[in-house]
């Protein structure tokens, strides 16, 4: 099959859209995303920082609280601490809101997909506290700035980010050799949850070339990765086990541990033939469904390989083979893909999704949580689940059905005709049956949700 | 008939051919002489509930030094341990040998104290070092240890995931707050929108099938307009405060338990009781003595064969806080009810409650694997290998002497 352009905008964009045109060729979409980051700054949202701060500030209040002397001075700190935590829900919320109204107002939608399918790879979610806002600065931080360049460079800021080393416990990771154990006895070791992580998910793949022994001597190579939660990222020399230490072949540092020792084995991993395939295979899969075409991953991994592990070439090796543009049941959109393309295909404008948290939280993050993802909250380190199967239960697709028949009349309380509709959210290609029930339906309502929920809007 | 209903029903006859044990139309003598019959249902407590406050070793002479001003005194079970009075109703299944406690009991997890890998790991059932690392749940490799296993052999019931029930094992999942109420005409059309594609068109029509009973509730039998419909999906979006949720959790699970499913899962949530625990705990664990006496109420006969855990991610501070409440800790208990239980006992190997007999000076010491239990209860209920047990289902658990969990 030739390029398609609706087919690109779905496929591998946010979805088709009536005031945004569909992207005309593979080289007008690759070159919106070699550009600048026009939706970043059309719709801002701040990194990882501001979640740091108000951390240090409900650290210092709950210190108020237990040396507090009086009950008032208890009471006042106790508030203040539920203060902070209370503008931080309402920001994150509006950080929410920034991610939606990217998708829906986007001509550069397939950044806008690589960055969740980016942010997906490196999954790192925060535990509790003020942290369990943090994803969505994680990925501002990490990711985004790094969806059209190197790996090796998007592999060194996940794997230094704060977020990354909470969540894979580098924190509390000391090299048994370390000067903070020889020196004062400490009773520290390693911790392999990041080194093991690297190489399974971000890196080589679970089926990939490396056993424990490698996974035990990556995590001696990570030793030294710190958050101190009043400067953030930290390289903490004493806590890092001394070299030479080998990884895979190779002596990475001298005896004083160094970032630049990190660095080195990051770039190395991340030039690993196995990394190619595994990525190439990995982004094949989730962009044109379960089985893809051998060759064309082939080609995206020999891109990444021939070109020091750039990212445009391994895409464009995709967008540029026939087989990117088969035809057939595309991929189930996860729910992020499935609300905002419905809300960019009935055109919605910042004014329907007003920044208020509860707005927010009521037509798109609960309903989201409903259909299975919970914004922020991926279930583990492997990430959301690839599999149709897992989305399209009973229960989530209920969920999927009740929220594209209530919500859109909620936001928008005037509705687009339905038989209009049905073209300009499936594009030429509409089957039948759901121009059908575009124009029997009882209901606008009723007809835009039968439109968003048929298989052909779900899909990708 | 419509033609979903008998959709699924031709479904479930096909089931036959996997699972005659699992299938409503084999005769219950049948079923009664399968490795199927007992029923298990697992109720994880989520933030951790206070073990010492819900089941009071009163008869320990440090518990008085501790615990200072207990507001409200509630029944004794056994002149040692008495239960928190928000679970007074649970009282005569005490008295009939139906409720039973373990206490001093935790997971392998030490010391960081969070609920995200606490929970995790309790769900996971593995030792100390999958904290965030887990991709499947105890349950399901249970499930997957089990010949027979249909889809509807277990149930995670409610909106949230539970780490417990995912895995490799089919699991079906479904919440009556999803209840799914069309207009006829809605209907019909969603059936010809959905036709082609058998993902889409089956969970469809399951979820058509498995709404039933809450939408019979609701409409009475008429059929609904289309208004009707849409406010009905608005509330739908919308979650629903535990107290309103746990009693249709429980119902739609004791359907599904009376008919071909064997094991169900639910969470209740609000235990994480950092202050005013007077107020607070009772809150939490109100929803749980309804939810046992709702299984009880409503799985009839079928009560006889079950046995119900509820368990949670850690337990908490000895001492109070500063607020009246608890800390994040480290044993706690847990809660074994059922008329397949051997109850009325609180299975413990006591710690102590002085200072020096405290996990690091200020939680209760866990003095057994809360996955014991669970691993016992699995061997007793549905004759598990306790090979499998303690290598697959809970890697490196060892299950210990036998605490005759069942009758």
């Amino acid at each position: 099959m030739p390029f398609d352009p609706a087919r690109a905008a779905i496929r591998f964009g946010c979805g088709l859209s009536p005031s945004v045109a569909a992207p005309e060729t593979p080289g007008a979409m690759l070159a919106l995303l070699a550009g600048p980051d026009k939706a970043a700054a059309a719709f801002p949202a701040p990194g990882f920082e501001g979640v740091r701060k108000v951390h240090v500030a409900v650290v210092a209040a709950r210190r108020r609280i237990r040396d507090a002397e009086t009950q008032e001075a208890r009471d006042a700190a106790a508030r203040e601490r539920a203060a902070l935590v209370r503008d931080l829900r309402s920001e994150a919320a509006g950080w929410f809101r920034q991610t939606v109204l990217r998708r829906v107002t986007t001509e550069d939608g397939l950044r806008e997909r690589l960055v969740a399918f980016w942010a997906d790879h490196f999954t790192a979610r925060g535990k509790g506290g003020p942290q369990r806002f943090g994803q969505a600065g994680y990925v501002e931080d990490a990711i985004r700035p790094h969806v059209a360049g190197r790996f090796a460079d998007m592999l060194k800021a996940a794997a230094t980010h704060p977020l990354m080393l909470l969540y894979l416990d580098q924190t509390g990771s000391v090299g048994p050799n370390s000067a903070i154990v020889t020196k004062r006895g400490r009773e520290l070791g390693l911790n392999e949850n990041l080194a093991r992580e690297m190489l399974e998910l971000h890196t080589l793949g679970v089926e990939g070339p490396y056993g424990q022994a490698d996974v035990w001597q990556l995590a001696q190579v990570l030793t030294g990765l710190g958050y101190q939660r009043e400067k953030g990222f930290v390289f903490r020399a004493k806590y890092a086990e001394p070299g030479p230490l080998a990884f895979m072949g190779r002596d990475y540092g001298s005896e004083a541990p160094s970032l630049n020792r990190v660095m080195d084995a990051l770039e190395d991993l991340a030039a690993h033939p196995a990394t190619a395939t595994h990525l190439a295979r990995k982004l094949a899969v989730h962009f044109c469904g379960d089985t893809p075409d051998a060759g064309m991953v082939a080609a995206m991994a020999e891109a990444y390989r021939a070109q020091d592990g750039q990212l445009m070439p391994v895409y464009a090796a995709m967008l540029e083979h026939p087989a990117a543009w088969s035809e057939g049941a595309g991929n189930v959109k996860q729910p992020m893909d499935f609300v905002t393309s419905a809300l960019r295909a009935l055109d919605i404008t910042p004014r329907h999704l007003p920044a208020k948290p509860r707005a927010i939280m009521r037509h798109i993050v609960n309903p989201m949580t409903l259909m299975g993802q919970t914004w922020g909250a991926p279930p583990g380190p492997d990430g959301w689940p690839e599999a149709d199967a897992a989305w399209i239960t009973p229960q989530r697709m209920a969920a999927r059905l009740q929220w594209g028949m209530s919500v859109p009349f909620r936001m928008m309380r005037l509705l687009p005709d339905p038989r209009e509709f049905v073209e300009t959210a499936l594009g030429p290609e509409a089957p039948e049956a759901v121009r059908f029930a575009a124009r029997a339906a009882e209901t606008r309502a009723e007809g835009i949700g039968l439109v968003l929920a048929s298989p052909a809007f779900q899909r990708f | 008939m419509t033609v979903t209903s008998r959709r699924a029903f031709m479904s479930r006859s096909l089931a036959l051919g996997c699972s005659l044990a699992a299938s409503p139309l084999v005769t219950p003598v049948t079923m009664a002489s399968g490795p199927w019959d007992a029923r298990l249902v697992v109720i994880i407590l989520r933030g951790a509930m206070d073990g010492l406050d819900t089941v009071r070793p009163l008869g320990d002479p440090g518990f008085a030094g501790l615990r200072d001003g207990i507001p409200e005194a509630g029944p004794d079970l056994d002149g040692f341990f008495g239960l928190h009075p928000a679970l007074s109703g649970l009282m005569p299944l005490w008295e009939k040998g139906e409720l039973g406690f373990a206490h001093a009991v935790s997971t392998p997890y030490r010391d960081k104290r969070s609920h995200f890998d606490g929970q995790d790991i309790l769900e996971a059932g593995t030792g100390p070092d999958a904290a965030g690392q887990a991709r499947d749940g105890w349950l399901n490799r249970m499930l997957q240890a089990m010949p027979g296993v249909t889809s509807e052999t277990a149930y995670a019931v409610g909106r949230e995931d539970m780490l417990l029930l995912t895995g490799d094992a089919p699991v079906a999942n479904w919440s009556p707050e999803a209840a799914l109420a069309l207009s006829p005409q809605a209907q019909r059309l969603l059936e010809r929108v959905m036709h082609d594609d058998p993902l889409f068109r089956d969970s469809i029509d399951e979820a058509i099938a498995l709404s039933r009973a809450e939408v019979m509730e609701m409409t009475g039998g008429e059929d609904l307009d289309a208004g009707a419909m849409m406010n009905a999906m608005q509330d739908n979006m919308q979650p629903t405060r535990e107290a309103d949720r746990v009693g249709s959790i429980v119902r739609f699970a004791a359907e599904r338990l009376r008919q071909e499913s064997r094991i169900a899962a639910f969470s209740l949530n609000g235990f994480d009781t950092h202050a005013r625990q007077d107020r607070t705990l009772p809150r939490a664990l109100d929803p749980l003595q309804e939810a046992v006496l709702t299984l009880r109420q409503e799985l009839g006969d079928v009560w006889d064969k079950t046995a119900v855990l509820a368990m949670t991610e850690f337990g908490r501070t000895a001492r109070w806080n500063g607020s009246g409440g608890t800390d994040h800790g480290t044993a706690g208990a847990m809660l074994l009810a059922g008329g397949a239980v051997r109850g009325g006992r609180v299975l413990a190997d006591w710690p102590g409650l002085s200072e020096p007999d405290l996990y690091q000076r200020r939680d209760l010491m866990p003095t057994r694997d809360v996955r014991a239990f669970a691993g016992w209860a699995m061997r007793d209920l549905f004759g598990m290998d306790r090979g499998v047990i303690e290598r697959t289902i809970f890697p490196g658990l060892e299950l210990g002497s036998d605490p005759k969990l069942t009758l």
